[in-house]
Order: structure tokens, then C-alpha cells, then sequence
């Protein structure tokens, strides 16, 4: 659509004065609102209700998804001022700051797929001295463990793979499907912002008068961003510190 | 637009099978929703035939438990989202626009694509009966029946997918028709104004965009657990089957609502009609319709009174529940008052509405009846409950769906139905739909379990039953006049004037049918009830916008033709086929994927009109 309704759609006549398809999308990011929703509220049902481990305590590492959320939101920034180069007919500078847009959600996208790879081959080391009550539930499973514990093997430090898979537990099932499906948003927002940014070579196709393209773009791509935000809030920092965990 | 790829040539059919496939016209739409709706209710229909045939008396075998089961689930989802809600969406697409005066909707292909996808949806459905055996765990499908060490064939996975499909389907008709009634309104057409159909759609349209993406994340987890060992409702991982119940009700209860309030629509077209008088408290009927919306959010437990919420919660759910009986109330009585005191002629239409306002409300009586927690706990999957969703779907929507069918089909195919046979037609569906629902009462309270596929003699229910099939056979038989009455009415019916009702809406100020673009000058309003005001020289007559109507004739530039939505539609209805059997890899789902993207970027660049 983003091109279609275009050649007449900008100065087309509504009721409200505004565009259908601004409207259009205000909808859609309506209804997407109540999707991410319940994907967050079956996260929070089931949280600290996994009967085995890893949970978020193991396998969270702040840094690390603190510098994707960073890249995340700066997107949002150079989405800002490519669309205010394109307003004023700077073609070089929007090219510039909308494919600055597109490396930074694909940075974030290879945070995740990094991310997901670490949680699967988690590894879980233990002091087979420290007190029993200090542990998690997987720290105490892999202490207790009949072939590689603390008991089993004598040893003083015991280390076991217990990756985090969609299927290990309800932490998995609930933390991958929420953070799939917002990877999944910010994916087919990559692939909206790199049609554009070619389509800007064709003559005609990206100009100051059809912003109203990029502008859809732009909001979709600052709504999924506003979802991320409430993820690393309520799945990743409230999942590790201490008072929310 | 030399820049297109994918380019094909502009279909231009215009008449026959390709003008329809390839048509965005709302009217087509509107008729292609409401003739495949119509089919699938008829198949919804025979299953419950089928279901009442093996109950008419004790210990019958005419169909095995296993098909039974796939029958009653077969029926509710089909009744619901294969044929109430698409005949709801027929009326949508075929009468909004007319009556906001508007040339078409926001996003004529968009609406195509709805209409596909839906039929894709609906056969998608149905072939599971013809694939390995049908959904079987109700139409709420509560886990862990769902699960698949329960239920390993693939019915449910139809059910999950079709679903899904389904609501693809009404979310894009959703967004069109939201967009559509805030921004294509005609000068002076002002919110207060609208005719009361337009604005129970708009309030439905609503909750379909913020209901259907709930229903969506439960069918996914479903999917997940299914498909990919998760454990959303896994109990042995601790994953609760109640949270299944959650989500399914915040979806399911508006979702009652988005049934029921498009009949409400239709109602308070034709009573003020009907009775020549406006409709009485039009700012309160649409308040009341709001408020419904609204309190339709807060009522979902009741669904779950049994599950053991804890007394609070329940007490909560029991004053909501029966609070929310308060603006139907209101409703019911702004249209007796409406009727109380015209001049009422008693048309088929009139007299489908008037049915609807008697069964509703003994629908609704019933429904107050299960918000007392206490008394739910008797009634809680009996056939009480039958009755009482029998009264508000089929005396309530369908009745009125049948009434709003002979209101509009002089505007629709600009010929006559007979009225006589309307007539009958109505007394013989109020006598069968009494007869076929109100003994459900009867059994319920006498403890019969609804879903049970039969019972023993000494039960003694079987005259109760006996009662009960016969009365859907009178039923049927008043479908059979409907069918007869429809077709041999669009063949060589009278033919019917622009106006036959002295309606009150814009719809009736033009041609039946209408032209293609619908309204040659876009007219000004001046008044609720604006086509009234104007026959009755209340305003002055309509100013054209955009100058002359010479002027007007040549610039009516309607959106042409086009093939992609109905390939994007393929592209999703492959998908699902491939998520349903995928044995482990997605590589029909995702050539159906790729036909779909294909389709979306042709269509992204296919201008609305080519250019002259």
C-alpha cells in the first residue's frame, strides 16, 4: 500500500482531515498494543512459577541486552532525522540516517540471535562450598546432580550444560514467544526501512511530498521500540533485581 | 508507473465470474460475504440437525461420540465465526458507505482481501472433515483437552490455524471499517448523526481491533505447545489450563457483543422506519451501545464461576455481569417506545425485529439468571445454558439478520421479495425456534449435561427432546421459504422502487441497486434522519461538493479492479494448509509465505487507478 494510494491519497478529501492509512495505522498499533499485551500478561502469570531452572537470575546479562536496548533506541533517533531530511529534500542525509535506522535494528536483531544462543548453552558452575540456601533451583540441581555433583564427583567446583530452550520450562516458553514476536516486528520493520531506502534511488518514488510513506514507517518502527522498552523493564530488569524478582 | 514490478495487466471483467473475483466494489463484497455466509450457516445448521436427530429420544447410535463431539464443536465455531459475524460483515460492507454517503470504503482492496481470506478460513475449516476428522474440543477449546498427548490428530490444529486465518480476515475488514465511518463521513454527517447501524458497527469494529489479537496470542501458545513441545498449558511443567480460560474469555466475551450488537443495528433501522417516527433517545440507544462495548471487557469470568476464582472475584464478575443488563435494558425499552404510539406498519422487517425485541429479551432474562454465581453453579454446562445462547444468537442475532436481509433486498438486488411468504416465513421460524429452544429450559434445570451424545430412558427426557427436534425441523422448514422466497424474488421479483420503505437513511436516496459509484453528487447533511428531513422539505436541498454535477461526472474516478488481494489471500490459505501439516519443516508454509510477500509488494505498487 505504501506506494499505491499515495499519488492521490495525501490530498484526498477525509471527514477528519486526516489520512486514511495514518489512521489505518494508528488502528493497527491499537490492536497491536493488546497483542504484545497479552504475550506480557502470560509472561507475568508465569513468572516464578517455572518448576525447574534456568531462570532469569541464571541467564540474564544486563550489559549485554543494555547495549542492544541502547542501539534500539538511537534507531529511533536516526529514524527521527531521516525523516526530518527528508521534509526538507536532503536526499544524501536521509539516505544516510534511514540506513543508519536499518544496521541498528539488524544490530539488535544479531544481539538477540546471539543472545538466544547463549541462553541455550547455558552453563552453570558451582562452589560446592557455598551455602545451600545462596543457590538457585538449577545451581542446587547441578549440585545435587547424580553424575557430575558435588557428591558424585568430590570435586570442589562442579560446572554442568543446562541450556534454556522454548521447551526447558515455563520461563522459556514465555520468554522466547515475547521476545520471537517482538523480534519478529522489528524484522519486517528492517525489511519496510530497506525497500524504502532502495526505492529513494528510483526517481519519484521517495520524495519530500510522499513523507506520509515514511512517516507509517516511522511509527511502526517507534512502536516496536516502545514495546522493547516495556520488555527490558519488565522481563529483563525486573527478572534480576533483587525487590522485583 | 513504469517502475512497477511484478506488473501483470489491470483486470478489467465487467460482468461474469472474473468481475467478481477480481471486484473491490463494497456492494459485491457485501453480497459475495453474505451469500458464502448464508451456505455456511445452512452447513452449521445440518450439523445441528444431525446433533438433535441423534437426541430425539434415549439410546440412539445414529452417530458415534467421536463424531458428535466434532459436530457440536463444528457447529459453534461455524455459527460464530463463519456465519454470524460474516452476515454481520455483509451488512457492513454493503450498507455503511451507503449510508455515511460514501462512494466506497477507506480500502477497497483491503476489503477484498478480507472477503478472500475469510473464504479461505471457512474452507480451510471445513476440510478438516474431509482430512483426517474434525476439531473436537468444543468451540472454546479448553486445555488440556487441546493438548496434543489428548488430542493428537490434526483437528485442532485446523481449528488453531483456521482461527487464526479468521481473524486475519476481521481485523483487516475491522481497520477498513474504523477508518471508513471516522473519515469518510459525508459534509455534515457529525457523530451524532449517524444512522444507528453505522454507529453499532463503528462500537463493533472497535472491539474486533482490540478483541482479536487476545484470541490470537492464546492460539499461538496452543500452536507453540503443540507444534513445539512448549508448556503454556503444560501441567507437569506447572502451566495452567485456567489461563487458557482467561484469555479465551477476554477474547470470548466481546466477542458476544461484536454478535450481537450489528443486530442491535439493524433493529434500530427498521423499527423507527417501520413505525414512522424517529427513533426514541437516539443519544441514549447509542450511550448504551458504547457502555456495552465498555462493560463488555469486565464480565469474562462469569464464563468461569465454576473454576473456583475465589469468593471475591466471583462477587466482582457477579455485579459487572449483572450491571451490563442495565444498557441492554435501556435499549429494549427505547424501541418499545419507539414502536408505542406510531403509525406501525408490519412488514417482514417489522415483524424480525419485533421477534428479535421479544426473544432477546428472553435470552436476556436468562443470561441475569447465570450472573448470580450461586444459581450459575446449577446451571454451569447444562442445557439451560443452550437455551439461553440459542435466545440471544438465533432469536436475537439471526432473526434480526433475517429482518435486516427483506429490509435491504430492494436496495440490494432493486427487486421485491414477496411479502406474503416473508410473513410465513417469520411465523414459522418464531414457532420453530420456540419450540426447537425453549424446552432446552426444561432440560437444563431437570440437570441434562449439554455435549453429551446421549442419555437413558429413566433420565426421562425424551419427550422434552422429542419436542425439541421437531421444533428445528419447523426451523428448517422456515429456511427452506427463506431460500425459495430469496431466489425466486432476485430472479423475477417485482421491481422495487428507490424508496420502498419511506426510509430514513441515505441509502434510500438512491437508485436500487445502487450505481457503482454509489452517490452522483456526495450529499449534505443537515439532520439525523437525513433522507427524511430532506423528503420532507425540512432542509434545502443538497449542496454538491467539489462544484456542478457536470463537473462532478467526469471526476467520479472509482478504484479500478485488482487481482492482489485475492494472492495474498492464496499465499495465507497455503501457509495455513503448511503450519497445519508441516511433519516437522514449515517448506509449504513457507512458499505460501513468499507468495504472500509477493503479493503484498505488487499490490503495494499497484496504484488505485491507473493513470489516464
Amino acid at each position: 500500500m505504501a506506494q499505491a494510494t499515495a499519488d492521490h491519497g495525501e490530498h484526498e478529501a477525509t471527514t477528519t482531515g486526516l489520512n486514511h492509512r495514518k489512521m489505518l495505522m494508528w488502528a493497527f498499533l491499537g490492536s497491536d498494543c493488546m497483542f504484545f499485551g497479552s504475550l506480557i500478561a502470560t509472561y507475568l502469570v508465569y513468572k516464578n512459577r517455572s518448576l525447574e531452572g534456568p531462570l532469569p537470575i541464571d541467564v540474564f546479562s544486563i550489559p549485554t541486552t543494555s547495549v542492544s536496548t541502547f542501539v534500539l533506541l538511537m534507531s529511533s533517533m536516526s529514524m527521527v532525522l531521516a525523516y526530518s531530511a527528508l521534509r526538507r529534500n536532503r536526499m544524501k542525509t536521509f539516505r544516510v540516517w534511514l540506513a543508519s535506522t536499518a544496521i541498528m535494528g539488524m544490530t539488535f536483531l544479531a544481539f538477540q540471535v546471539f543472545e538466544f544462543r547463549v541462553f541455550a548453552n547455558h552453563e552453570v558452575v558451582v562452589d560446592c562450598h557455598a551455602p545451600i540456601g545462596e543457590l538457585s533451583i538449577v545451581e542446587l540441581s547441578v549440585r545435587n546432580d547424580k553424575t557430575v555433583g558435588c557428591e558424585a564427583t568430590g570435586h570442589d567446583e562442579v560446572e554442568k550444560q543446562v541450556g534454556l530452550t522454548p521447551k526447558t520450562n515455563l520461563f522459556g516458553s514465555t520468554f522466547f514467544t515475547l521476545t520471537g514476536f517482538h523480534g519478529a516486528h522489528v524484522t519486517i520493520g528492517v525489511i519496510w526501512l530497506l525497500t524504502m531506502f532502495f526505492l529513494s534511488f528510483k526517481k519519484g518514488m521517495v520524495t519530500p511530498e510522499r513523507n506520509l510513506d515514511l512517516d507509517l514507517a516511522a511509527l511502526y518502527w517507534h512502536f516496536v521500540d516502545i514495546v522493547w522498552i516495556i520488555i527490558f523493564t519488565v522481563v529483563y530488569l525486573f527478572g534480576v533485581f533483587p525487590g522485583f524478582a | 508507473m513504469s517502475t512497477v514490478p511484478f506488473a501483470i495487466p489491470r483486470p478489467t471483467y465487467p460482468t461474469g465470474v472474473w468481475s467478481w473475483i477480481t471486484t473491490i466494489d463494497h456492494k459485491k463484497i457485501g453480497v459475495l460475504y453474505g451469500v458464502t455466509a448464508f451456505v455456511l450457516f445452512i452447513i452449521g445448521g445440518l450439523e445441528a440437525l444431525l446433533m438433535r436427530i441423534q437426541l430425539t429420544s434415549s439410546n440412539q447410535d445414529i452417530v458415534s461420540p467421536e463424531v458428535f463431539n466434532q459436530l457440536f464443536t463444528m457447529h459453534g465455531t461455524t455459527m460464530i465465526f463463519l456465519a454470524v459475524m460474516p452476515l454481520s460483515a455483509a451488512f457492513f460492507n454493503f450498507v455503511i458507505p451507503l449510508q455515511i454517503g460514501a462512494r466506497d470504503v477507506a480500502f477497497p482492496r483491503l476489503n477484498a482481501f478480507s472477503y478472500w481470506t475469510f473464504l479461505g478460513g471457512a474452507i480451510l475449516l471445513n476440510s478438516s472433515w474431509f482430512l483426517g476428522g474434525a476439531t473436537n474440543a468444543g468451540w472454546f477449546g479448553y486445555a488440556p483437552l487441546t493438548s496434543i498427548e489428548q488430542n493428537p490428530g490434526h483437528g485442532i490444529d485446523f481449528w488453531i490455524i483456521s482461527l487464526q486465518v479468521l481473524g486475519v480476515a476481521s481485523l483487516a475488514a475491522a481497520f477498513n471499517f474504523v477508518v471508513t465511518i471516522i473519515n469518510m463521513r459525508a459534509p455534515g454527517m457529525s457523530f451524532m448523526r449517524l444512522p444507528l447501524f453505522t454507529w453499532m458497527t463503528f462500537i463493533t469494529a472497535i472491539l474486533l481491533v482490540l478483541a482479536f489479537p487476545v484470541i490470537t496470542v492464546a492460539l499461538i501458545e496452543l500452536y507453540m505447545d503443540r507444534t513445539f513441545g512448549m508448556n503454556f498449558f503444560n501441567v507437569a511443567a506447572g502451566g495452567d489450563p485456567v489461563l487458557w480460560q482467561h484469555l479465551f474469555w477476554v477474547f470470548g466475551h466481546p466477542e458476544v457483543y461484536i454478535l450481537i450488537l450489528p443486530a442491535m443495528g439493524i433493529v434500530s433501522e427498521i423499527i423507527p422506519t417501520f413505525s414512522k417516527k424517529p427513533l426514541f433517545g437516539y443519544g441514549t440507544v447509542v450511550l448504551a451501545g458504547a457502555i456495552i462495548a465498555f462493560m463488555g471487557w469486565m464480565v469474562w469470568s462469569h464464563h468461569m464461576f465454576t473454576v473456583g476464582l475465589g469468593p471475591i472475584p466471583t462477587s466482582v464478575f457477579v455485579i459487572t455481569t449483572m450491571a451490563i443488563a442495565v444498557p441492554t435494558g435501556i435499549k429494549v425499552f427505547n424501541w418499545m417506545a419507539t414502536i408505542w404510539g406510531g403509525s406501525v406498519d408490519f412488514k417482514a422487517p417489522m415483524l424480525f425485529a419485533v421477534g428479535f425485541i421479544a426473544l432477546f429479551t428472553i435470552g436476556g432474562l436468562s443470561g441475569v439468571m447465570h450472573a448470580a454465581a450461586s444459581s450459575d453453579a446449577q446451571q454451569q454446562d447444562t442445557y439451560f445454558i443452550v437455551a439461553h445462547i440459542h435466545y440471544v444468537l438465533f432469536g436475537g442475532a439471526i432473526v434480526a439478520i433475517i429482518g435486516g436481509i427483506y429490509y435491504w433486498f430492494p436496495k440490494i438486488t432493486g427487486r421485491m421479495y414477496n411479502e406474503m411468504m416473508a410473513k410465513v416465513n417469520f411465523w414459522v421460524m418464531f414457532i420453530g425456534m420456540n419450540m426447537a429452544f425453549f424446552p432446552m429450559h426444561f432440560l437444563g434445570l431437570d440437570g441434562m449435561p449439554r455435549r453429551i451424545y446421549t442419555y437413558d430412558s429413566n433420565m426421562g427426557w425424551d419427550f422434552w427432546n422429542g419436542v425439541s427436534t421437531v421444533g428445528v425441523l419447523v426451523l428448517g422448514t422456515s429456511f427452506l421459504i427463506f431460500i425459495i422466497n430469496i431466489v425466486t424474488s432476485w430472479r423475477s421479483g417485482e421491481t422495487a422502487e428507490a424508496d420502498p420503505w419511506d426510509g430514513r437513511t441515505l441509502e434510500w436516496s438512491i437508485a436500487s441497486p445502487p450505481p457503482e459509484y454509489n452517490f452522483e453528487v456526495i450529499p449534505t447533511v443537515y439532520d439525523r434522519d437525513a433522507w427524511w428531513a430532506e423528503k420532507r422539505g425540512k432542509v434545502q436541498h443538497g449542496v454538491p461538493v467539489g462544484g456542478g454535477s457536470d463537473e462532478e461526472e467526469h471526476s467520479i474516478h472509482m478504484p479500478q479492479p485488482s487481482y492482489w488481494p485475492l494472492i495474498v489471500s492464496i499465499g495465507l490459505i497455503i501457509s495455513a494448509y503448511g503450519l497445519v501439516f508441516h511433519s516437522g519443516n514449515f517448506i509449504v508454509a513457507s512458499v505460501g509465505l513468499l507468495i504472500g510477500v509477493i503479493g503484498v509488494y505488487a499490490w503495494a505498487f499497484e496504484p488505485v487507478n491507473e493513470p489516464e
